[in-house]
């Protein structure tokens, strides 16, 4: 416990997100096997996962990095095409499920980062509200392009076609991408481990990244962009090496959604997907891991939950929303929070009290 | 721009013979010569031509809007000058920008502090020593043995150089929450991570006591001592200036009105008129 | 002339992205946020002006000049109306209270709001569509020499578009108000120390943005007569994308941007591909952006060092 005491905060927060992740699989995992956890909720394990990871994501990009994107579901919709039709191209060749959707995954994930270096080249020249907007932009053109796309497998290899179905596929071809129609037939190979698994991964590749010289570059772009160049940072760099990051991520969630679904269509990856996602993140505090966590999960659960309430459910979450967001941002609740928590400060607070003291100015 | 070599040099001789590699003629770490720059038509600096030794303590100092923060952002290129050369250690810096200017010697400070403030005193160092450190991003996403060795040196040397300002019993707390002059010391103490040969200093002493004051140029010299750097500072502080700086610019205007040591400047009448007033303004 | 078909119901577009575009425009240059719920002020007032319209109609003789006129312009006030008030409320209760907090905050906010009057408005008034009468006939064609012809709702789209576009110039230039709301923008810390109440200023804004997009709703919905609960969501997008296109914050900006978008789309539309219509937008929007950093008209602010 003295050990604990003495860490460093940071390293104490990280160590409470896996504690805490892993606690929540556990405890499903012991109900699924037992009692059962409801139909209900047994059908939400994967998109769960798959957003949580999705605000883990995003979380590097608007909490770590500093950048507003509004366009993520285009790389969660990039991830879930690309990872489902690599998973269906590859049924015959690799027959165990687990490994082939982990080589989905990886394969979406690779094609969303190399989509997010594209669009990282020309996005990350912009500031604030400009580079926020482009983001938009991107997302409705990944999900405009992702609803023209066909893309078919028989004898003769692979067949792609835009706008229009002229695939022309011999007999006992398969269409993996049917234009408007979406993914068809997509295997339902995702399970609820293999988005654990997926969660934790996300979280050790982001926290190992931020307690880095990496992350540490990444956040001095946020805090002040040109006094990171003045200690020869690029700045351009580093951002990008954030935004790749989360666009793999993000493509990586994509394909565990895109593999427990029979059928999906690239407009379940739009505009309001991408804000749904920024939700989570902001509600989460920005560059909590932990918090991004909990939002993802409570808020994908909430409006199932609500569903009793049928018509009036939506229209809770959007109350719930705005009251949450004034009652957080309240300056006398706000301050209630700080003296509850103000033990953990002590530490850091005494040192520069001593300074204060010393130096007698301010 | 004239082909004529311009005078650059501060002071014609070595002022103090503590450190004789001073000679400016031999090879100044830093040479700007014919420097200017426009703002949409307006010249906020004009034939700034400077030489600053190896390991020279060197002045800059004029009344509000002179422009020495603009030569700051000149020689950092925050701006890209109009007009000039910057020679850096001889090398011309025309196609770099900040980043690479720094990574070629030049640091800085900034007169409105510019902290990573949501950061730690100690990861401010650290982002400082940046390019001393090569952990990349893959040895750190799967913490390979030299990311715990880079980490291990980076936290040492960040420590060492806190100590300078004995500072190292901060290195936990956010830079932000520090008082105003700790702020100051830690900015010099990031900007000497980088490794420099040039630090530029804005404004060190702004908002310091006279004590503190007295301990910042004991600590300034120390530095140039330890590192045997040179350091170029702006300060209205005129006992700061006169007490540690070797050589002195005056810049009125846009324009160095006057150069040499610090008795030569006190008693040069050009400058006491810029900083008293009088003349045309009048 | 197929072209200049396209061109004309381009600008009648445009004009109207224009107009919702001045009200994101405004709101972002006096309170520096983005208003995602101003989309959903265009959908609540089209909707005050259905059932206005539809309530009235019956009270009027069919086929006469008084039917055709007075339960249009009396839907139209009254959308204005209600708008106005809605818009002021919206910013009292959600946004007021975070003057203070982070711009993310806000912009969470403005989203629950928007979620909000959709779901109020699909209660209230049902999801299935209602279809929109035109404030104006479709029917009223002016033909032009050379096959064209131009619809008489178009024209007054345009005439609208014009007269707010002068009258918006006019005020925020000469009234005591408009300089408010420009000292606002600029700084309001400085405007309160020079006694201008800032409150009252935003919620000006919020007044004027909010009847804006009520006059949007009227005129969008009499082109596109598909009236749903989420009807505003994305002629909102398109206009915010027009305003960040002309430079936000600026007046002429969002007329620019609002006309070229309008006319972008529907060439892109009609000549290349009405599946790939708004991709091909947005990749404008892109490569103007990476050409103007702040927009057409917009101004770069250099950080001071």
């Amino acid at each position: 416990m003295k050990r604990l005491a003495t860490m460093k905060k940071s390293t104490r927060n990280n160590l409470f997100t896996y504690a805490l992740v892993i606690a929540a699989f556990v405890v499903v995992q012991a109900l699924r096997v037992g009692p059962g956890i409801g139909s209900m909720l047994e059908g939400q394990l994967i998109p769960i996962c798959a957003y949580v990871t999705m605000a883990l994501a995003l979380n590097l990009v608007v909490g770590i990095s500093g950048e507003l994107s509004l366009g993520h579901a285009g790389f969660m919709s990039i991830g879930a095409f690309a990872g489902s039709a690599f998973a269906m191209a590859l049924q015959d060749s690799v027959g165990l499920s687990p490994l082939r959707l982990a080589l989905a995954m990886v394969f979406g994930a690779l094609i969303a980062a190399v989509l997010g270096f594209l669009i990282g080249i020309p996005v990350l020249r912009l500031n604030g509200d400009y580079l926020a907007i482009v983001t938009l932009a991107f997302g409705e053109i990944i999900k405009s392009i992702a609803t023209n796309v066909y893309l078919g497998m028989d004898g003769n290899g692979l067949h792609f076609s835009f706008l229009n179905d002229t695939m022309d596929l011999s007999d006992g071809g398969v269409e993996l991408i049917r234009g408007p129609m979406g993914v068809m037939n997509s295997q339902r190979i995702s399970t609820f481990i293999a988005g654990f698994v997926l969660v934790l991964a996300a979280l050790t590749i982001i926290f190992n990244l931020v307690n880095s010289r990496t992350g540490r570059a990444i956040m001095a772009a946020r805090d002040n962009r040109i006094a990171a160049e003045s200690v020869g940072i690029s700045v351009t760099k580093y951002k990008m090496i954030a935004f790749v990051t989360s666009a793999a991520l993000a493509g990586a969630a994509g394909t565990l959604y895109g593999c427990s679904q029979t059928t999906f269509v690239a407009t379940r990856f739009d505009f309001n997907t991408s804000i749904l996602i920024l939700v989570f993140v902001v509600l989460g505090g920005l560059g909590n891991m932990w918090g991004s966590v909990i939002a993802a999960t409570a808020l994908t659960i909430l409006p199932e939950a609500l569903r009793q309430f049928s018509e009036l459910r939506m229209l809770v979450y959007a109350i719930v929303l705005i009251l949450v967001m004034l009652a957080t941002n309240n300056p006398t609740l706000r301050g209630f929070f700080t003296r509850l928590f103000r033990r953990e400060r002590e530490g850091a607070d005494a040192g520069v009290r001593a300074v204060k003291g010393g130096g007698g100015h301010e | 721009m004239s082909n004529k070599r311009p005078e650059t040099k501060l002071v014609p001789v070595p002022s103090v013979n503590k450190i004789p590699e001073r000679d400016v003629d031999k090879s100044p770490i830093l040479e700007a010569q014919h420097l200017g720059i426009d703002f949409g038509g307006l010249t906020a600096v004009n034939e700034f031509n400077m030489a600053i030794g190896r390991t020279e303590i060197a002045g800059l100092i004029g009344p509000n809007g002179a422009g020495k923060t603009t030569v700051f952002n000149l020689l950092t290129k925050v701006y890209q000058p109009t007009r000039g050369t910057i020679l850096l250690d001889g090398m011309d810096t025309h196609n770099m920008n900040t980043v690479q200017v720094n990574r070629a010697g030049i640091a800085r400070t900034f007169q409105n502090i510019r902290l990573f403030d949501n950061l730690s005193v100690e990861d401010n160092v650290k982002i400082g020593m940046h390019n001393a450190i090569h952990s990349g991003v893959l040895s750190s996403v799967l913490r390979l043995p030299s990311y715990w060795r880079e980490e291990k040196i980076a936290h040492e040397r960040a420590l060492e150089l806190l100590s300078i300002f004995d500072m190292q019993d901060l290195a936990g707390a956010k830079a932000g929450s520090l008082p105003y002059g700790a702020q100051r010391r830690l900015e010099i103490v990031r900007a000497l991570g980088t490794n420099p040969s040039l630090l530029l200093l804005d404004e060190p002493a702004a908002g310091m006591n006279p004590s503190e004051t007295a301990e910042l140029m004991e600590n300034i010299v120390k530095i140039r001592d330890t590192f045997q750097i040179a350091i170029l500072l702006i300060e209205h502080d005129m006992s700061l200036v006169m007490g540690i700086c070797e050589g002195i610019c005056v810049l009125n205007f846009g324009q160095i009105i006057a150069k040499g040591t610090p008795t030569e400047i006190q008693n040069n009448p050009e400058v006491i008129k810029a900083y008293l007033g009088g003349g045309k303004e009048a | 002339m197929v072209f200049l078909n396209y061109l004309i119901s381009g600008i009648g577009l445009g004009s109207i992205y224009a107009i919702i575009a001045l009200g994101y425009t405004m709101v972002y240059g006096i309170a520096k946020m983005l208003n995602f719920a101003h989309g959903d002020v265009i959908m609540v007032g089209a909707y005050i002006c259905y059932f206005s319209m539809s309530g009235l109609s019956a009270h009027f003789e069919e086929g006469s000049l008084a039917a055709a006129v007075v339960p249009a312009l009396a839907g139209t006030v009254l959308a204005m109306v209600v708008c106005t008030v809605l818009g002021v409320v919206i910013e009292r209760l959600a946004y007021k209270p975070l003057r203070q907090a982070g711009s993310l905050a806000v912009l969470i906010t403005a989203i629950g709001v928007s979620y909000f009057l959709q779901n109020a408005a699909q209660l209230l008034w049902s999801s299935s569509p209602k279809m929109f009468t035109p404030i104006l006939s479709r029917d009223l064609q002016l033909s032009l020499p050379g096959g064209l012809s131009v619809s008489a709702l178009t024209i007054l789209t345009v005439v609208v578009c014009i007269v707010i576009m002068v009258g918006l110039t006019l005020f925020t230039g000469r009234t005591k108000m408009g300089k408010a709301m420009r000292a606002c923008s600029e700084d309001k810390a400085a405007a309160q120390l020079m006694g201008i109440d800032v409150n009252r200023t935003i919620s000006m804004t919020f007044a004027i943005g909010s009847a804006l997009a009520a006059v949007a709703g009227v005129l969008y919905l009499s082109t596109y007569p598909s009236l749903v609960p989420t009807t505003g969501s994305m002629p909102g997008i398109k206009a915010f994308t027009a305003a960040v296109f002309g430079g936000i914050g600026s007046i002429p900006g969002a007329l620019l941007g609002g006309l070229l978008l309008g006319i972008i789309e529907i060439l892109a539309g009609g000549y290349i591909s009405t599946q790939l219509q708004t991709a091909i937008v947005f990749a404008v929007l892109i490569v103007v952006l990476l050409v103007k950093p702040a927009g057409l008209l917009g101004k770069v602010v250099r950080e001071k060092v």
